[in-house]
């Protein structure tokens, strides 16, 4: 709420911009759901069920795997792609988003008793 | 000491009407975005649904812990999306709310802390559960970053 909180916060999502982008897709979200169990996957086992190309899957790994959130392990002739947890910062990144979700509450408070 | 949230707010209000934003069932629901069921009562369950958009599926559910009147009332938590959770099972964090006199009215502090009882991957679970609020989120974050690169 403080100008030195706010900077910090603007600051923080502007470095962690290129990640937030990358997320900001329903298909590259749901690999994410789908890897973050920890188990690699290969591209094959992404495309299943998905109304998605084979193509249009690895393009969206692709970009995940340029910022981070998963990388690939070639075993064979295949590769599989991993999720990298570190990316998401766990419980940190949780605790900036229940805190502004505070913000917003708290000034819907003073308004409620100022009016 | 990370893993805890505190904020301070002036509110000019004075500390009763403050409180009754805070402890007035029907009046907390109307800003914090909530429809509770009943009013609060220390060491019970307090239920309901939210009506904070994009979670209007999210039962709300706390634990009333204090009720100090006009100085202190605070609940517990849990913050699993999971609509079937049962609060009782579930890792939860404290949330206070302390009120304080002071000229302009009422000082206001918020702390919520426990996080560290919460499980690591939460932030997954929220993925995973694949939440429209955090859909919606995204989208903001994605819009807000494309359009100040």
């Amino acid at each position: 709420m403080s100008r030195k909180g706010h900077s910090r916060w603007t600051g923080k999502r502007r470095a962690r911009a290129p990640v937030f982008a990358a997320l900001g897709d329903e298909t590259r979200l749901s690999l994410v759901a789908k890897l973050c169990g920890g188990q690699p996957h290969s591209i094959s086992q992404l495309t299943e069920g998905s109304k998605l190309t084979r193509q249009a899957i690895t393009k969206h790994l692709r970009v995940l795997e340029s910022v981070g959130i998963v990388h690939s392990v070639r075993r064979g002739r295949e590769s599989r792609f991993e999720f990298d947890p570190e990316s998401m910062e766990g419980i940190k990144e949780y605790l900036d988003f229940v805190s502004e979700q505070w913000d917003q509450a708290l000034s819907r408070l003073k308004s409620f008793v100022e009016n | 000491m990370d893993n805890r949230i505190e904020k301070r707010m002036e509110l000019k209000a004075p500390v009763s009407r403050v409180w009754r934003a805070l402890t007035d069932y029907r009046e907390f629901g109307e800003w914090f975005r909530v429809k509770l069921d009943g009013p609060f009562v220390a060491g019970q369950i307090s239920r309901g649904q939210m009506t904070y958009p994009g979670y209007e599926h999210v039962k709300w559910q706390a634990v009333v812990q204090k009720m100090e009147p006009e100085r202190l009332f605070s609940f517990t938590w849990h913050h699993s999306l999971d609509p079937n959770a049962d609060i009782s099972k579930e890792p939860t964090t404290l949330v206070e709310f302390r009120l304080e006199k002071i000229e302009a009215g009422t000082l206001l502090t918020l702390t919520e802390s426990g996080f560290e009882n919460l499980p690591e991957n939460l932030r997954l679970e929220a993925f995973r559960r694949n939440d429209g609020g955090w859909t919606e989120q995204m989208r903001n974050i994605e819009s807000y970053v494309a359009q100040r690169p």
